[in-house]
């Protein structure tokens, strides 16, 4: 049997909105992944020790406090640095993070931000799609 | 409120019209959809008639403004002797800035002050610590020390305006800040008015803004209460909050119950510290959510104003009326608007608000068109407050007290919504009271199944958004958002260092010492608390001295 995509659902920053993160650790676990929800207050540290710890696929950045400039270029850098460059990092923060802020965030690394109103079919379907195959 | 001759008559009279004008109709077109629901999924019936509010009995439910069971409101008058307060949130950047927005608010008609702190200070930590990395002045005004406060509140005169301090595991902090700068300005504590949020418990339940555990953080929740009660009798000492748990997914009744769930919790622990009830219970205050779905935000509104008395008087044995009202602040519901079509916020929001003023509510924020995208720039801000005028002085809402009473549907709904609320607050009772359901994931659970169920609704486009799964369009990017300036947090790290080489030291040890040995008794830390700030301790020493004596909160995460 394959093995399934492991994913890590992750809250960086002090921002409480888990709205958007839990209900998608919900969807991505129907849709047959395993999901580890990092719960609120990760700092970058804690987010790549964890993606390392769990041996995931993927790597799921919400934000929606405005911080994902600082946060998510934060997140590559040192997951690189771990030598965790296949790993795929995905993120989303609804209207918050600004069409204009996409480009400066994949050209750090970022494979896709989902947008307001992006159905979670679409962004299972991209991370079945751009994963890692093993 | 029928007799039973009036009923009969209706019942053949429907019965008419079921198997004939009804009947015909639908053969020849059926309607839109097999089953209606509001946004909370509860069904909805084609008709409602006398015979849906049966059972309703004029004097026992519903009763007179400003008299038991307060369904139709809490004061006798209502908007006709004064409207409810216009309070918009508002904070970003640094002190100054947020001042200068305040003073603009309060030139354009603006009725109360509405302080929004940023994420670090919500959570208990100087701008210049590690986790404040990045979230300095973001989504509120950066407060380290009482110096902060006092430019935040510049030429703002204490005694005329209210202010209200969305604050809650250091809700002391800010509150003792306050304190101080109202007696610098001359004006005495029993003059003060105002609400700190206090609310810890549904920050552990969804807002996230937690650090103490929970039993440690209702200590400091009931130390504030009790403070107030002794020292500042026109301060809300809490403000039992519906707003997040509803932000978070839940429904509107899910909203009401867990609110009443927390304020069951906080009524509790009070009278186990030895308060009597009747001597806190009136500065108890409540937080709403308002969404578009008008009626069934009246029912919700009324339907808690009917629990939350019978609670306080049958539950509580409180004397005092004022013990029983329910008395709260609304905020229109940030999760409904749309980053698409940002414009079609406005109505959104004029909706919500018209909801707000059916309902009875004491102050109303009302959210800016931009938000799903930002904070409020400020023609949005603008907007946002003349839509609460508008709604006030054009719409007629507020000449007549609670006028939907009497609707059908409305007082269907409102009694629907009161056994549902009935319904949960047993199941919670039973589980051991509200910590113990808080534990056990049930409530955040609730919150979550409603909230799955919604975006399942969306996305099979059983319901629809406007501009999410329908009417939507290629739309340019947004322009002109507001933008926070990112060198607030350098320039507080700089200022911080200055301002912690410069006090007096041997004054700010004792007063953290004394905090802290006061903090591990049964003491209240309030005054210890006030000492703290006048001796220029911070934000984020205070809440370190309290992670030392209480330890910090981890949550379990339910999904």
């Amino acid at each position: 049997m394959a093995r399934k995509i492991k994913m890590i659902m992750a809250k960086p920053g002090l921002d409480g909105h888990d709205r958007g993160a839990k209900l998608l650790a919900r969807i991505f676990a129907e849709a047959g992944m395993e999901v580890v929800y990092t719960g609120l207050r990760q700092t970058p540290e804690m987010i790549v020790s964890a993606a390392e710890q769990e041996d995931a696929d993927v790597v799921g950045l919400s934000s929606l406090s405005g911080v994902h400039n600082y946060f998510f270029p934060r997140v590559v850098e040192l997951m690189k640095e771990k030598g965790l460059d296949d790993v795929l990092l995905v993120g989303g923060g609804g209207g918050i993070i600004p069409e204009e802020d996409y480009d400066s965030l994949k050209k750090s690394g970022m494979a896709a931000i989902f947008g307001p109103g992006t159905p979670t079919t679409e962004i299972v379907s991209f991370i079945e799609n751009n994963v890692r195959k093993r | 409120m029928f007799d039973e001759k009036v009923l009969q008559k209706i019942q053949a009279g429907k019965d008419n019209w079921d198997q004939g004008p009804l009947a015909k109709s639908l053969s020849k077109s059926p309607e839109a959809k097999p089953v209606f629901t509001t946004i909370s999924g509860t069904p909805v019936q084609r008709l409602y008639t006398p015979l849906d509010i049966k059972e309703l009995d004029y004097d026992i439910d519903l009763g007179y403004p400003g008299t038991f069971p307060f369904t139709r409101g809490v004061q006798p008058t209502m908007y006709r002797g004064r409207f409810w307060t216009m309070r918009q949130y508002a904070g970003f950047g640094d002190a100054r800035s947020t001042n200068e927005r305040y003073r603009y608010l309060l030139k354009q008609g603006q009725t109360g002050l509405s302080v929004a702190f940023q994420l670090p200070t919500q959570a208990g930590y100087d701008s210049d610590h590690p986790l404040s990395m990045g979230e300095v002045g973001k989504v509120g005004v950066a407060i380290d020390h009482i110096d902060d406060m006092k430019t935040l509140f510049d030429q703002i005169p204490l005694d005329k305006v209210t202010t209200s301090m969305t604050m809650n595991a250091p809700a002391g902090v800010l509150l003792a800040m306050y304190l101080a700068i109202a007696q610098e300005q001359g004006v005495s504590w029993d003059k003060v008015g105002g609400t700190v949020q206090n609310d810890v418990l549904k920050e552990i339940i969804c807002r996230g803004q937690y650090i103490y555990p929970p039993k440690q953080t209702m200590r400091l929740t009931v130390d504030l209460i009790e403070f107030c009660q002794k020292n500042v009798p026109k301060w809300n000492s809490i403000s039992i909050s519906g707003y997040h748990i509803r932000e978070s997914g839940s429904t509107a009744g899910q909203e009401m119950a867990f609110t009443i769930a927390d304020g069951i919790a906080y009524t509790q622990a009070c009278i186990e510290r030895g308060m009597a009830v009747d001597s806190f219970a009136p500065r108890l205050s409540f937080f709403f959510n308002a969404f578009t779905n008008v009626l069934e935000e009246v029912a919700k509104f009324r339907a808690g104003r009917r629990y939350w008395a019978k609670v306080m008087k049958e539950r509580f044995k409180a004397k005092d009326p004022r013990s029983m009202m329910l008395r709260y602040h609304v905020q229109t519901g940030g999760v409904t608007l749309t980053a698409q079509q940002p414009l079609n916020n406005i109505v959104r929001v004029a909706l919500q608000s018209y909801a707000t003023a059916l309902g009875g509510a004491q102050s109303l924020h009302t959210n800016s068109y931009d938000e799903a995208l930002c904070l409020p720039t400020q023609q949005a801000v603008t907007v946002a407050l003349r839509t609460q005028q508008i709604v006030a002085e054009e719409s007629g809402a507020t000449d007549t007290i609670d006028p939907l009473a009497g609707c059908y549907y409305v007082e269907n709904m409102t009694d629907r919504i009161e056994a549902e609320i009935d319904d949960y607050i047993k199941k919670i009772d039973a589980m051991g009271g509200t910590l113990a359901a808080i534990e056990q994931g049930y409530i955040q659970k609730e919150i979550q199944n409603s909230s799955y169920r919604f975006q399942k609704e969306i996305e099979s486009g059983e319901r629809i958004y406007v501009g999410i799964n329908r009417y939507t369009m290629e739309e340019p990017p947004p322009t002109g958002l507001l933008k926070v300036d990112m060198s607030v947090g350098e320039i507080k790290a700089a200022e911080l260092r200055n301002y912690r080489a410069q006090r007096d030291q041997a004054k700010w040890k004792a007063a953290l010492d004394k905090l802290r040995q006061v903090s591990a008794t049964n003491e209240n830390v309030m005054p210890y608390v006030v000492e703290a700030v006048k001796a220029k301790a911070t934000v984020g020493e205070i809440c370190d001295v309290w992670r030392g004596v209480f330890g910090e909160y981890r949550p379990k995460e339910f999904i």
